[in-house]
């Protein structure tokens, strides 16, 4: 029961974010300030995170193709898959849910509980499309770049580590990076990316935005927001997994 | 003047707000008094719209604001100004950004005389070093100052103020309540405040609406106040020591 009330209400609460903001300027400047907070600010963690994982996955794969029947450029082939596939989209976004999530939730709700946003609905400023819509843009945009630079770094990581450990030859790694390569994957990632940071974005806002209460409150949402953009991630990566890959 | 007609208000199966029937008029600082809980702040965010009335309606000057739709909603409310409990100003901002940012949105003035109209109301409340501060920079009178800077900005017709000296020492708190009261003489605003500081009801009370338990339970000016022969209101007066030396004799 309370699931499909939230739903409706998170439906309603999208309507009303997707209006026309009343000072165009001024929206642009907000949309360049939340590509500072939501992207930005990510590259660091992202970059961090994919670096290891390369060089981890590169291990790992390492260690199970001992065999020598098993051709050398598989590696790099199988690490490059991995990542195009499943981390880089995926793995990044449910890491990018915490930080992006927490931060949303918890601004937007304090907003709430501060009045805030009332302030705003007196002036007669729609406050789910002011507070939201910047956000939700700002998502869109950089997710797709964040995305492209964790495929980047994860397979230079697993490149490095590759060849600092004598795992396999520089060589056969960058034959496995070019074999049945299909830019289709590449766009494929960016498409679940995108779509994920809708769902981290615009989940974590509705959380904040209906914050009732103090300071307690405001950390349950930002827990809430957190979890449930994190749940939305799973279900439906295996649809879109689904929908786009067979 | 802004009149109240039969208004009902209730959350879930509580009904918060009873019946409640009064005027509050032009020029003049209209209190609402009333205990912790009896229904001032729910009261004032359906006057300025926050909250929907069960029934009853609400009208600004002749304009019955209940029955509007949305974009005439817009047109009352670029006349309505509010100071929150809690100052509520946008704490990403600086204090001119604040006052800046209704004229931003709804003014058609140049850059130049939005910022002369900001730095004019920043003054006017007497903030004058404090533009390029945070809120979080400032203390809590001087962010009431910010607030109610910010609420004049668009020259409003009509004034909200959620317990403007909450939180303030007692002398801070009669500052602002006097800053107020210009205002509200200066630009002739109906001006409707709550309040359970009894400080600014015997200094400030032009028309004094009592509310008890949801219901209107008293109206009257500060001369009839203390005096009152009202049986609920003489124990939300007289509750301190203090207040009871005041208490008429007879
Ligand atoms: N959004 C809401 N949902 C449900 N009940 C509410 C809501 N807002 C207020 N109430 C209830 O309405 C009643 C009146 O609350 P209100 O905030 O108006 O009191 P108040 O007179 O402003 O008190 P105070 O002086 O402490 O601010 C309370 O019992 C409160 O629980
Ligand atoms: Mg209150």
């Amino acid at each position: 029961m309370e699931l499909f009330y939230n739903i409706g209400r998170y439906i309603l609460l999208m309507r009303q974010s997707f209006q026309r903001p009343l000072n165009h300027r001024y929206f642009v400047r907000q949309v360049l300030n939340e590509i500072e907070a939501i992207g930005i600010s990510s590259l660091g963690i992202v970059s961090i995170i994919s670096v290891f994982i390369g060089a981890v996955l590169v291990i790992q794969a390492g260690y199970q193709m001992q065999n020598p029947l098993i051709p050398g450029y598989t590696l790099g082939y199988g690490v490059r898959e991995s990542i195009i596939l499943e981390f880089a989209p995926t793995i990044v976004s449910l890491i990018l849910a915490g930080k992006i999530g927490s931060s949303i939730a918890s601004q937007i709700g304090t907003m709430r509980v501060t009045e805030q946003i009332d302030a705003l609905d007196i002036m007669g400023v729609n406050s789910a499309s002011f507070l939201i819509l910047p956000k939700i843009v700002a998502g869109l945009i950089s997710f797709p770049f964040i995305v492209v630079i964790s495929m980047l770094i994860g397979i230079s990581g697993g490149y490095t580590s590759a060849v600092l450990w004598e795992i396999s030859s520089s060589n056969d790694f960058i034959t496995g990076l070019n074999y049945w390569f299909i830019p289709y994957e590449i766009l494929y990632a960016i498409i679940k990316a995108t779509f994920f940071s809708f769902l981290i974005v615009s989940i974590s806002a509705y959380y904040g935005y209906y914050t009732k209460g103090g300071a307690n409150d405001v950390g349950r949402s930002s827990t809430k927001g957190v979890v449930f953009a994190s749940v939305a991630i799973l279900l439906s990566n295996l649809v879109l997994t689904k929908l786009l890959l067979s | 003047m802004i009149e109240v007609k039969q208004l009902n208000k209730s959350f879930e199966d509580k009904q918060v707000l009873f019946d409640i029937n009064l005027q509050f008029e032009q020029g003049k600082q209209n209190l609402i008094i009333g205990q912790s809980g009896s229904g001032k702040t729910v009261l004032l965010k359906c006057l300025v719209g926050l909250f929907t009335p069960d029934s009853g309606s609400i009208i600004f000057d002749g304009r019955n604001f209940t029955a509007m739709g949305l974009k005439e909603k817009k047109s009352i409310r670029a006349e309505i100004g509010m100071l929150f409990q809690g100052s509520a100003l946008f704490d990403s901002m600086t204090v001119l950004d604040n006052v800046m940012f209704p004229l931003l949105m709804f003014s058609t003035l140049s850059k130049a005389e939005q910022i002369d109209r900001a730095n004019f109301c920043i003054e006017r409340v007497g903030l004058n070093d404090a533009h390029r501060k945070l809120p979080s920079e400032i203390s809590g009178g001087m962010q009431k100052r910010a607030a109610i800077a910010r609420a004049i900005a668009l020259n409003p017709k009509y004034l909200f103020c959620d317990e403007p000296n909450s939180g303030l020492d007692p002398k801070t708190g009669v500052l602002i309540d006097h800053l107020i009261e210009e205002i509200t003489y200066e630009f002739q605003i109906t001006t409707i405040i709550n309040t359970h500081d009894m400080n600014s009801v015997l200094e400030h009370g032009d028309n004094i609406n009592f509310i008890y338990k949801g219901n209107l339970w008293w109206q009257g000016n500060k001369d009839e106040f203390l005096s009152t022969q009202n049986q609920e209101l003489q124990e939300f007066i007289y509750a301190t020591e203090v207040l009871k030396r005041l208490k008429p004799k007879g």
